[in-house]
């Protein structure tokens, strides 16, 4: 038999709306992108290895990985919490809180970052009561991970919280029925059935705020070697007309970016092959 | 917006948490919230009016705010409507149609979520900017991309692709091609089946992915800051203006305009609990979250 590329419908407009697509995909992404990898292609190995290894660029690294974990890590713990009090329990306000998570990616990034700086510097609503303790949050790594808590906010929140309404009252019941107490159900029934998606969202958050710049650039300071994360030092790259520099630093960040998608994408199949299972 | 009763049934006493836990643990989720959404969001509107309502409506008075205003909206009135189309096009052709490479499409158009907002700035300096790949033809013809508004404009419309068509394509995927082959079969042409049949089951999904994708359009910041060079008065979006201001230290300004675009999210929130709320839509789906920097599967 015959393979054919398509299937036959009665419906037209195929050869317009699929050639339309894949032209404007090209145009505005693929052409782009491949610009990116082909440049740092054309650049060498041992010129690659020495832009990205260079102690700035490795501490930057450090930051932005280091930051990124920390924010996805209050991220899960607190978008659990917050996923499963808008679930589970009723309290007033519940819709507008319910809306209200969205609103790290509906604020403008430069909105956020300069509201965060003047909050948490020194003389601010919350740095002034963080300044006699000896914490400076604000122009530190502290900071950095303050931004980036607040822009990955909603991905836990968002991905437990269909998980939360998909478990099955009756698992709980038995649970509770043959003895179990509240807590031996969270952590034996409930956890593991939401673990994917809670993993999901750490990742999501994690990917978020490792490429992250609008709202980190002016709580950070940006210090080299002390608080300066990656994006910075590409657009700094770009600002001394260092293109391929930046482009060797982009391309590390890009491959890291595609293989955290590649880990979310695994997760959610395998999630879905086992779901289907039971 | 009306705080509705949950019309759950009471849980026994096995199925939930001692009151105490419960109420602890509402405290602990709006703590977190007030502290990370609130504050933040509070602060841009009170800084803005430090030195009260003249001296923010003075932040409008200036020149470069309203270039600044006017460059936004031109850049979202190009940018969203091109991506709405492109958006209805993939739909049609991914749901109404079954090929090979569907999947691969599918990846492939969601691709610029996984990129930090930075580098969709670079790749465009890569091709269009003076060393790159076009830069040399572009100069000879004295067209200039970067460093103006085309670059800006190609900026935003990477960064906000995926918006409409990842909202468009489950549903007309969901509600099949039945609709359509009789309608053809009826001896509609494509163009009316399109406009009397496609268009109105899939308008709250077009709807959604418009307000999401201009919400981004208007307030992108890390990629429009990489192409637009930050000519005041030519290239500054409203997002780089308020970096402009608070650079110079001109706080009040800064966050006078910093609250307008506060104003657009929570019109963005509210509009988007609105067409929620119409399509009965309770949550919305976690992969479906669009968001800078970072992969979507």
């Amino acid at each position: 038999m015959k393979i054919r590329f398509k299937q036959p419908s009665v419906l037209p407009g195929f050869g317009l709306t699929f050639g339309f697509t894949l032209f404007y995909l090209g145009l505005i992404v693929l052409l782009p992108l491949a610009a990116l990898f082909w440049t740092s292609a054309g650049m060498g190995w041992s010129d690659f290895y020495s832009t990205v290894s260079s102690p700035r660029v490795v501490a930057a690294y450090r930051l932005s990985f280091g930051a990124a974990a920390v924010a996805a890590c209050v991220n899960a713990v607190f978008g659990f919490i917050v996923a499963w009090s808008l679930v589970r329990y009723s309290f007033p306000g519940r819709r507008i809180v319910d809306a209200m998570v969205d609103l790290p990616f509906a604020l403008p990034t430069a909105v956020s970052g300069i509201a965060l700086t003047t909050i948490y510097s020194r003389n601010g609503w919350i740095g002034r009561l963080l300044e006699p303790l000896g914490i400076q949050a604000a122009f530190s790594p502290l900071g950095v991970t303050i931004a980036l808590t607040f822009i990955g906010l909603p991905f836990v929140v968002r991905t437990l919280q269909p998980a939360f309404e998909d478990l099955d009252a009756e698992t709980e019941e038995a649970a509770a029925s043959l003895g179990a107490s509240r807590w031996q159900t969270l952590r034996r029934v409930i956890l593991p059935a939401v673990l994917p998606s809670l993993l999901t969202g750490f990742a999501l958050a994690f990917a978020r705020a490792l490429g992250e710049y609008g709202s980190v650039v002016f709580i950070s300071g940006n210090m080299p070697m002390r608080t300066e994360i990656a994006p910075l030092l590409i657009v700094s790259r770009l600002e001394q007309y260092d293109t391929v520099g930046a482009t060797a630093i982009a391309a590390v960040m890009l491959t890291i970016s595609f293989v955290i998608l590649l880990a979310i994408n695994l997760i959610q199949w395998r999630a879905s092959k086992q779901s289907r299972i039971a | 917006m009306r705080t509705v009763a949950t019309t759950k049934p009471a849980r026994r006493s096995t199925l939930s948490e001692p009151v105490w836990v419960r109420w602890l643990l509402i405290g602990a989720a709006l703590s977190f919230l007030g502290l990370f959404l609130l504050i933040p969001l509070a602060a841009v509107f009170v800084e803005a009016f430090r030195k009260g309502v003249g001296a923010y409506f003075a932040a409008f008075r200036d020149p470069a705010a309203l270039a600044a205003i006017k460059l936004t909206l031109l850049v979202a009135a190009v940018a969203v409507p091109l991506n709405c189309v492109f958006g209805l096009a993939a739909s049609w052709a991914i749901a109404k149609f079954n090929f090979i490479g569907k999947h691969l499409l599918i990846t492939l158009i969601d691709l610029p979520f996984a990129v930090s907002p930075v580098i969709s700035g670079l790749i465009y300096i890569l091709l269009y900017g003076l060393n790159g790949w076009f830069g040399p033809w572009l100069a000879e013809h004295d067209i200039q991309i970067i460093f103006a508004v085309p670059g800006i404009v190609l900026a935003t419309l990477f960064v906000t692709f995926p918006f409409v068509a990842r909202e468009v394509i489950p549903l007309m995927q969901a509600q099949g091609a039945e609709d359509e082959e009789a309608a053809v079969t009826l001896g509609a042409s494509g163009w009316q089946t399109f406009f009397r049949v496609t268009l109105p089951n899939v308008k709250w999904a077009v709807l959604y992915g418009v307000i999401l994708c201009n919400a981004r359009a208007m307030g992108e910041f890390g990629a429009v800051s990489v192409v637009s060079g930050h000519i005041r008065g030519k290239t500054n979006t409203l997002p780089l203006h308020v970096e402009i201001l608070y650079n110079e230290y001109n706080f009040v300004a800064a966050f006078a305009a910093a609250s307008l675009l506060a104003i657009l999210a929570l019109a963005t929130l509210a509009l988007k609990s609105f067409v929620e709320w119409r399509t009965h839509r309770t949550a919305p789906n976690p992969l479906e979250i669009p968001y800078e920097g970072g992969p979507l599967a």
